[in-house]
């Protein structure tokens, strides 16, 4: 079984939906005890950081998310959730999870593509990825392909063997990271044709060592 | 970088696609679901759906609609037409849509963009615009107007202005739709486009006047669209959107080419 985090950040029926496409048992749920028997964690969410963290604190969700990542199990963050298991971010100024060492940055104001054009924000669309190392996450996955992204703020980790892979909007940053048993996304997997299926896919096979 | 996204618009009208010239003569051409799936398998970027019933009584259909499209394909797609309410957001985001579009209650109340926005974040709120050219005036300095029921009222608003005042109230996306060109397959109002992209830092999705690829072309760049809608070039088997894409690729337009 594998549970999907829900602390009310945002719509998880795509996510759900996505798993259950796969034919794979999931359940979305807030309920402590279920999410401590999951074999394998999702941690999604789509808003901003200072309301989920403080969602997360209220219903002491914050503290079963750090016992699930100490012990082992797969667990995976999508685009708010590979932001808020960072230290901090600039969002609202908000102290995170800091499950991994770093910092939620905001995208640079006035960003130009090469002809000189503005750069929109929100980062929305689709975009490619560059992987940085191997990862079991990655099989299958090939340069050409792309994923769907929609955020205004980016993970930046301070341990560079914690990025798995970038992406480059105006300029590089990282957008799946990656220690241990977590694994995390900045990009919505379950939204991003069959190549983000193929990332779900193998999450849901990973066995982390 | 980005890719520039091909987006299929169905009309859906009482669960079914429908398309018509200048919003009149709606004919039905299929099952949206289907459509969908098609669409989704052929690399399409993203889907909107506008409900053209749009009556609180229909409603039920369309969420229907929403969420068998949700368990069917996994590309983020959109759906406006009736959006009166925060409630009526949530209804059709709560089954399965990243994203509601509000166009003419946004022009009566704008105060609905930011209380979706509050409610739902930014990137779900696409205001959808419908504008018609009309002459520069000290209330329309752009020349371009907004206009609602298919463009039969006009409103007294300047594009520009109002795209400038929906962003600040918390719009993540325009949607803008020339009803001009809207049906005509003459190509997009360039013009109009690159005017509303170049004053936004939102993404904006050029709509109205699809005839041929060519078009695509002219507004993802003279246009400055970071977004293309298409409707009657696909729906009717003259284009792919395989088709299309290759056509863009070759022309120097970045786009998705793997799916």
């Amino acid at each position: 079984m594998i549970a999907i985090i829900d602390y009310e950040a945002g719509n998880l029926t795509s996510v759900e939906r996505a798993i259950r496409s796969l034919g794979r048992d999931c359940v979305v749920t807030s309920d402590a005890q279920t999410i401590r028997d999951a074999e394998r964690v999702i941690f999604p969410g789509v808003g901003q950081a200072g309301s989920a963290m403080a969602s997360l604190a209220r219903s002491e969700l914050s503290t079963v998310i750090r016992d699930v990542y100490a012990s082992g199990r797969p667990f995976m963050g999508i685009c708010l959730g590979t932001q808020i298991i960072l230290s901090h971010s600039e969002e609202y100024d908000t102290d995170c999870l800091n499950l991994l060492e770093g910092e939620v940055k905001a995208f640079p104001p006035q960003m130009k593509d090469n002809e000189g054009s503005r750069l929109k924000i929100p980062h929305m669309g689709w975009n490619r990825i560059h992987p940085v190392g191997s990862h079991p996450i990655l099989e299958g996955i090939s340069d050409e392909d792309e994923f769907y992204f929609v955020h205004s703020y980016y993970p930046a980790p301070i341990h560079r063997e914690d990025v798995v892979a970038e992406c480059t909007y105006g300029f590089t940053f990282p957008v799946m990271l990656g220690h241990k048993n977590l694994i995390s996304t900045q990009f919505h997997p379950e939204k991003s044709g069959k190549a983000g299926l193929t990332i779900l896919e193998n999450f849901c096979r990973w066995e982390p060592c | 970088m980005l890719s520039r996204r091909i987006i299929p618009c169905l009309d859906v009208r009482e669960g079914r696609t429908t398309k018509g010239i200048k919003f009149k003569n709606n004919v039905d051409i299929g099952d949206p679901v289907e459509m969908a799936k098609l669409y989704y398998e052929q690399g399409a970027d993203e889907i909107v759906f506008y409900d053209i019933t749009a009556s609180h009584e229909k409603r039920d259909i369309m969420i229907d609609v929403v969420r068998r499209v949700a368990e069917t394909i996994f590309i983020p797609f959109s759906v406006g037409g009736g959006i009166r309410t925060v409630e009526d957001m949530r209804a059709v985001l709560l089954a399965g849509a990243e994203k509601v579009s509000v166009n003419s209650a946004a022009v009566k109340n704008p105060e609905i963009i930011r209380h979706g926005a509050e409610a739902f974040g930014n990137q779900c709120v696409v205001l959808g615009m419908d504008v018609k050219q009309v002459a520069v005036s000290e209330t329309i300095p752009s020349g371009y107007e907004i206009v609602i029921n298919g463009g039969r009222k006009h409103m007294g608003m300047d594009a520009v202005q109002w795209a400038l005042k929906a962003q600040e109230l918390g719009a993540g996306e325009i949607c803008l739709n020339s009803i001009d060109a809207d049906g005509m397959k003459t190509g997009y109002e360039v013009t109009l486009t690159r005017l509303i992209s170049e004053a936004v830092s939102i993404p904006v999705i050029a709509s109205g006047g699809a005839g041929k690829p060519e078009h695509l072309r002219e507004v993802l760049t003279e246009g400055k669209a970071d977004a293309a809608l298409i409707a009657s070039m696909v729906h009717y088997g003259d284009y792919t959107v395989p088709g299309i894409k290759s056509y863009l690729h070759e022309a120097g337009v970045k786009v998705r080419n793997r799916w």
